[in-house]
């Protein structure tokens, strides 16, 4: 039992994590119906904004937890300004072009990225500085959940309720509702929808850059790579409970990260993917539209 | 008030509209009328900036509309109710109403708004947490038209209101435009198909075929012309 609760929260951890970044696709997928492969990427990039701005400061000495918030908010920043100028330069020209164009584009964006980093900051693991410290009150429960994993939870937890408020209550929130509903009639009640299509992109983008600087924190290590898996992984979660649908993206993240956990932990941790993508596979042909996602039947 | 000059619009190479030329009055309704794919609908989304004119002028109080984005239309006082109603299926009733206020900022007059619309349509106002996907084809074409009303448009524009809809329906919507036009004294732009109640309801007329503006009269004459009788009324 002891040993069931501890592959629990570490599949929960892991899970909100994979839930993070594709509420990012989701979202996207949602407004425009483009996989945006280059999510990834914008990912790794939050990542290694985090890493910049935690070494910086602690060569300056700040306390390790002040440290964090402020690599999250700068990676955040940084990521959403990412996510709108990949937009901008690689999708919007494509508005209108036939679908498998932006996609094109979009793997272009993410091998682009991707070869860019490694030119600026070596192809070699950089090591990535512990930010979320031992609690001394997680003492006794240590071998259930380490700290780290508990901040994730809790974090990935409050972003995602925000995000939830933010999309129920605000006005833009509506307005991306409606338009990822009907495009052309978000548009006739006067939705701004290149201002839309912004907005989404950046907060997907700092979702990822959440998702990112925590989990290299967890992990200790980053590369130019690292969003390569992480951006599959996590679009095997959006299909998995349905893409373009936010309660779907959290679900499908959830339930892949359970599933490579207790994979790990009952049979063997070389077969965890083995497991994660075999379970995408049943999805895609017993509930093809994912978990929550809806069968949309198409006019002729 | 609104001014179609000679207007040619495309959908990529397919000409869609000849040398349209339409005028809409203050306090009017003017109807258009016509086949299947004669061209209303695209007259609509022209003026409502969704398919810009490549020949002629879109003009409103004065002003031109061809390059104004369709955001900007709206606030300038035009609203749409397109054909098909396009509901938002998964946000509320209350929310698609809204939508419709989507760029008011005066709380007071949206509010006020939106008693006037439950006003017209008291169905609404009992559908009001329900989702807009949910309601009778009837009821969404009231909450189609009320959504239109939220932004408080100076001209109404209506495409097909009476499409699917029992005939005891479209007598109703078909009251209530007439209501709306007399009490608010909105001008009405309506295009239809069925002819009949359309040249009752609208002052002036016009009839489409193939992307042309082939007639266009007083409805009573239209309605007692011998090729409008034909071809459109079945008589």
């Amino acid at each position: 039992m002891e040993y069931f609760l501890q592959l629990f929260l570490g599949g929960l951890s892991r899970g909100s994590i994979y839930a993070l970044i594709a509420l990012g696709y989701t979202m996207v997928y949602g407004i425009i119906e483009l996989i945006n492969f280059a999510h990834g990427e914008i990912y790794m990039i939050g990542a290694f904004m985090g890493l910049i701005v935690a070494g910086v400061l602690t060569a300056m000495g700040w306390p390790t937890l002040s440290i964090l918030v402020i690599a999250l908010i700068i990676a955040v920043l940084y990521s959403a300004a990412y996510g709108y100028t990949v937009e901008k330069i690689a999708y919007k020209p494509l508005r209108g072009a036939p679908r498998l164009a932006p996609l094109i584009s979009a793997i272009g964006m993410s091998i682009l990225l991707q070869n860019y980093v490694m030119l600026a900051q070596t192809p070699d693991f950089l090591p990535f500085p512990r930010l979320i410290p031992d609690l001394e009150f997680m003492g006794p429960y240590a071998n259930f959940l380490a700290t780290s994993d508990l901040f994730i939870i809790i974090t990935s937890i409050s972003v995602m309720v925000a995000l939830t408020m933010f999309i129920k209550f605000t006005r833009m929130g509506k307005a991306m509702r409606a338009t990822a509903q009907n495009r052309k009639m978000a548009m006739l009640v006067g939705v701004n929808v290149d201002q839309v299509i912004s907005v989404t992109f950046m907060v997907g983008s700092g979702l990822a850059a959440v998702g990112g600087v925590l989990i290299a924190s967890h992990i200790g290590q980053i590369n130019f790579a690292i969003g390569f898996l992480a951006g599959i992984k996590a679009f095997t979660a959006a299909v998995l409970g349905g893409i373009g649908s936010i309660p779907g993206a959290v679900l499908g993240g959830l339930v892949l990260g359970w599933t490579e956990s207790f994979a790990a932990g009952y049979i063997s941790s070389d077969y965890e993917d083995v497991f994660a993508f075999c379970l995408l596979v049943l999805i895609l042909i017993f509930r093809p539209a994912g978990l929550l996602g809806k069968q949309r039947s198409q006019k002729v | 008030m609104l001014e179609l000059k000679n207007i040619d619009a495309f959908y990529g190479n397919i000409q869609a509209l000849r040398d349209v030329s339409i005028k809409v009055g203050e306090g009017e309704i003017i109807t258009l009328i016509g086949a299947n794919g004669a061209g209303k609908s695209t007259t609509l989304m022209t003026i409502c900036g969704m398919v810009p004119p490549r020949k002629g002028e879109v003009l409103f109080e004065g002003r031109v509309l061809n390059d104004v984005s369709p955001e900007k239309i709206v606030q300038l006082g035009i609203s749409q109710v397109p054909e098909g109603r396009l509901i938002f299926p998964d946000l509320t009733v209350q929310e698609n109403l809204d939508m419709g206020a989507f760029l008011r900022s005066d709380k007071d007059g949206v509010n006020r708004d939106l008693d006037q619309v439950f006003g017209l349509f008291p169905i609404l106002l009992e559908r009001r947490k329900q989702l807009g996907g949910t309601l009778s084809g009837g009821e969404q074409q009231m909450l189609a038209i009320s959504r239109a009303l939220m932004a408080r448009p100076k001209v109404l524009l209506l495409d097909e209101p009476s499409l699917g809809l029992a005939p005891l329906i479209i007598r109703q919507i078909f009251d209530i435009i007439k209501q709306i036009n007399r009490e608010s004294n909105t001008t009405i732009f309506l295009v239809e198909q069925n002819a009949n109640q359309a040249l009752k309801v609208a002052h002036r007329g016009y009839v489409m075929e193939n992307g042309r503006i082939t007639l266009e009269d007083a409805c009573d004459k239209l309605l007692a012309n011998d090729a409008v009788k034909k071809a459109y009324l079945g008589l």
